[in-house]
């Protein structure tokens, strides 16, 4: 039976991540806490807002109401970015090399490791941001589409069209696909190896009775889990057509309990499934088979995140009941 | 199990009106003034909001239009965002305040808060706010749809600048406004100075609340505003509702003077029945909102149904409908449905035909 080592915050919890072993809760009001040892907290925002890891550089990448962009060490020492006064800086991501990129109104904002930015201006509010697994390139999603720019190099971007309105963006780890959230309950996505105007270069994904928020790939990106449903709804994504033509997974399914977040195993074939009440359980794709790790708690889980081994998995909650699950026991 | 409890939602006040027309002077009220409350605002540009307060915040209008194949089906997506930001810290307000831009649409904006089921989870619509600078309104009815639009959709408005204008000026104005949004609390005022209670909390969309607290609701047609008020109605109240009353008989004679109301293109329409057939009315108020709901701005209503102990209320923005029985019907109240459309290009003899053709006795 897995055990939980609880800690409890005050709060809404964006996000969480293991950095060098350890697990970071980062909370809305800007307090980042870590169990290194009993319990540390950094103060780095006025309001945090957006959170990711930064897998290259083991440290966390966040954005504030403070118009502040920072990056957070495993021993806690916060260092600023970038800063735009008065911004909310409601979208981050990571790049390689240490780029970092960020966005507020219609801008997305590249900052790379010698300190040099670029700007990529789109006609609409950048409501997405995320960078291809391979290559300086940056997808930022807004209305209508997403527009993928190189980073180093001054040429037109790819307009990736399709209508309405696009929350939020992710490459898969293979760089072959590219998945919208969308603002209706749906994910949109794209073959990006297919050519443009290709009647089968669009994916659509629907059939969810609320939005998508939470998306993870599986190990070696073979499937996609996502929210927005009372079940763990993935995608397969082995094919080269991706999941067209193919029913996806229902995982964890409970009757009316919707799943909030999603966060899939490191190595095996296995989704951690966080519910709007607090419970999480761990579901196998190959046979359905779930775990309790959690019994329901205060509030709705809004973010998870497994260790590098798959041994631990760490959450946070929407009324700050937080833990790390340990699943050895 | 454990139930997360459901929070209370947090009231959303929405300002509109033309650039100059005192939405700053009203906010920095709001933000300023010893209520005891403490306001989230989201403006479009900081500009000259004096206050230093760490919860406003600039957003970038951002229509969103919903791919349901409805033209009106619009919302704003730099409000969903926003909005979501805040609610993760609920305690550090009590409400929030939407300011728009001068030219914005209040439709999407008062939409978000029906058809973003996140945004509609965690706040509640509470009015709409529209000021109207008395001395500049004839212009802008004139050049634009908008500043009518935003008279239209209002629920309460501010007749602002009054000292800019001729007694006889600000009652053409004032005969315009309640022309162009018939169930609308016009409050005259210089320079924003308002009692905040008449423009905060007014839960003008929230269906228990809205139509019982409105005594001239629907009443345009009735010279008796003074039986309607009874003694618990305030002061302030009372005195409106003469000057409603006084400018009923002022647009009736409207021809003798120059028309205040040359550029209006927006009409209300107020329909009175009997008591109706639930089977007969609910297809036809669906298919009115199908078919006409992009010419309808707002609709509200006190239906009696047969055989029923209880009002039931519906409200509507565009095709967005809602319902709900409200209370009994008191004794010796009468038993009468009223519906009142706000819109453009609506068939008056059509829906006054179909609607008494809902009636229980037809």
């Amino acid at each position: 039976m897995p055990t939980v080592a609880p800690l409890d915050l005050e709060g809404h919890v964006v996000g969480v991540a293991f950095l060098k072993g350890i697990p970071f809760f980062a909370e809305a009001t800007g307090a980042i806490h870590r169990l290194d040892h009993g319990h540390k907290t950094t103060e780095v925002h006025e309001g945090l807002l957006s959170l990711v890891l930064d897998e290259a550089n083991d440290t966390l990448l966040t954005g504030g109401e403070d118009g502040k962009v920072m990056r957070t060490a495993a021993d806690g020492t916060a260092t600023l970015v970038a800063e735009a006064p008065r911004k909310w800086i409601t979208q981050i991501a990571a790049g390689p090399q240490g780029a970092v990129g960020y966005a507020y109104g219609k801008t997305t904002h590249v900052r790379l490791a010698d300190g040099t930015s670029k700007e990529f201006a789109e006609e609409r509010t950048v409501e997405g941001v995320a960078f291809a697994p391979k290559g300086l390139r940056v997808a930022a999603a807004r209305y209508n589409g997403v527009s993928m720019h190189w980073v180093a190099t001054a040429g037109q971007p790819i307009d990736l069209d399709w209508k309405g309105a696009h929350t939020g963006v992710t490459f898969s780890p293979d760089g072959r696909f590219l998945v919208t959230t969308m603002q209706e309950n749906a994910l949109h996505g794209w073959k990006l190896d297919a050519k443009p105007g290709a009647e089968a270069r669009h994916m659509r994904m629907t059939g969810y009775p609320a939005k998508v928020k939470s998306l993870s790939w599986s190990a070696k990106g073979k499937w996609l889990a996502s929210s927005g449903a009372p079940a763990a709804i993935v995608w397969p994504f082995q094919g080269k057509d991706g999941p067209m033509g193919k029913a996806p997974l229902e995982l964890g399914t409970r009757a009316d309990i919707m799943v909030t977040s999603v966060s899939c195993h490191p190595a095996e074939d296995i989704v951690a499934i966080g519910y709007q009440d607090g419970m999480i359980l761990a579901a196998r794709f190959a046979d359905s088979k779930e775990v309790l790790l959690r019994r329901p708690g205060k509030g709705a889980v809004t973010a998870m995140a497994w260790s590098k081994d798959g041994r631990q998995l760490v959450f946070g909650s929407a009324e700050g009941d937080c833990g790390v699950v340990d699943i050895a026991g | 199990m454990t139930e997360t409890s459901p929070q209370k939602p947090i009231p959303v006040t929405v300002l509109t009106g033309y650039l100059g027309a005192g939405k700053t002077t009203l906010l920095n009220r709001i933000l300023s003034e010893n209520h005891g409350r403490k306001y989230a605002v989201i403006v479009n540009e900081f500009g000259e909001i004096g206050i230093d307060n760490d919860l406003i915040v600039e957003s970038d209008e951002e229509i969103y239009e919903m791919n349901n194949g409805c033209v009106c089906c619009t919302v704003r997506g730099d409000l969903i965002r926003v909005v979501e930001g805040l609610m993760r810290r609920p305690g550090r307000f009590d409400a929030i305040i939407v300011e728009t831009t001068g030219l914005a649409d209040p439709v999407p904006v008062a939409q978000t808060f029906f058809m973003d089921d996140d945004v509609r989870a965690k706040t509640e619509l509470d009015a709409v706010v529209a000021l109207v600078d008395a001395k500049h309104l004839p212009l802008r009815l004139k050049d634009s749809r908008e500043a009518e639009d935003q008279i239209a959709f209002a629920d309460v408005v501010l007749l602002n600048k009054t000292d800019l204008v001729t007694p006889e000026e600000l009652d053409r104005i004032e005969a315009t406004v309640r022309v162009i949004n018939p169930s609308a609390r016009i409050y005259k005022t210089q320079r924003s100075d308002i009692d905040l209670t008449k423009v905060l909390d007014q839960g003008a969309f929230n269906l228990e609340k809205a139509l019982e607290n409105d005594p001239h609701f629907l009443e345009q047609d009735d010279h008796e505003h003074d039986h309607t008020c009874g003694p618990d109605c305030g002061h302030d109240h009372h005195h409106h509702d003469h000057d409603h009353h006084d400018h009923d008989h002022d647009h009736h004679h409207h021809d003798h003077a120059p028309s205040p109301i040359h550029d209006v293109t927006v009409q209300s329409i107020s329909l009175r029945g009997g008591e109706m057939n639930p089977d007969r009315f609910f297809p036809w108020i669906q298919k009115i909102t199908q078919t006409d709901g992009p010419n309808i701005l707002r609709l509200k209503g006190i239906i009696a149904f047969a055989g029923d102990a209880e009002r039931y209320v519906v409200q509507g923005v565009h095709m967005i409908i809602e319902g709900d029985h409200q209370r009994a019907w008191k004794e010796g109240e009468k038993r009468e449905s009223r519906l009142v459309f706000i819109g453009r290009d609506l068939d008056r003899e059509k829906l006054e035909r179909t609607f008494k053709a809902c009636e229980a006795s037809a």
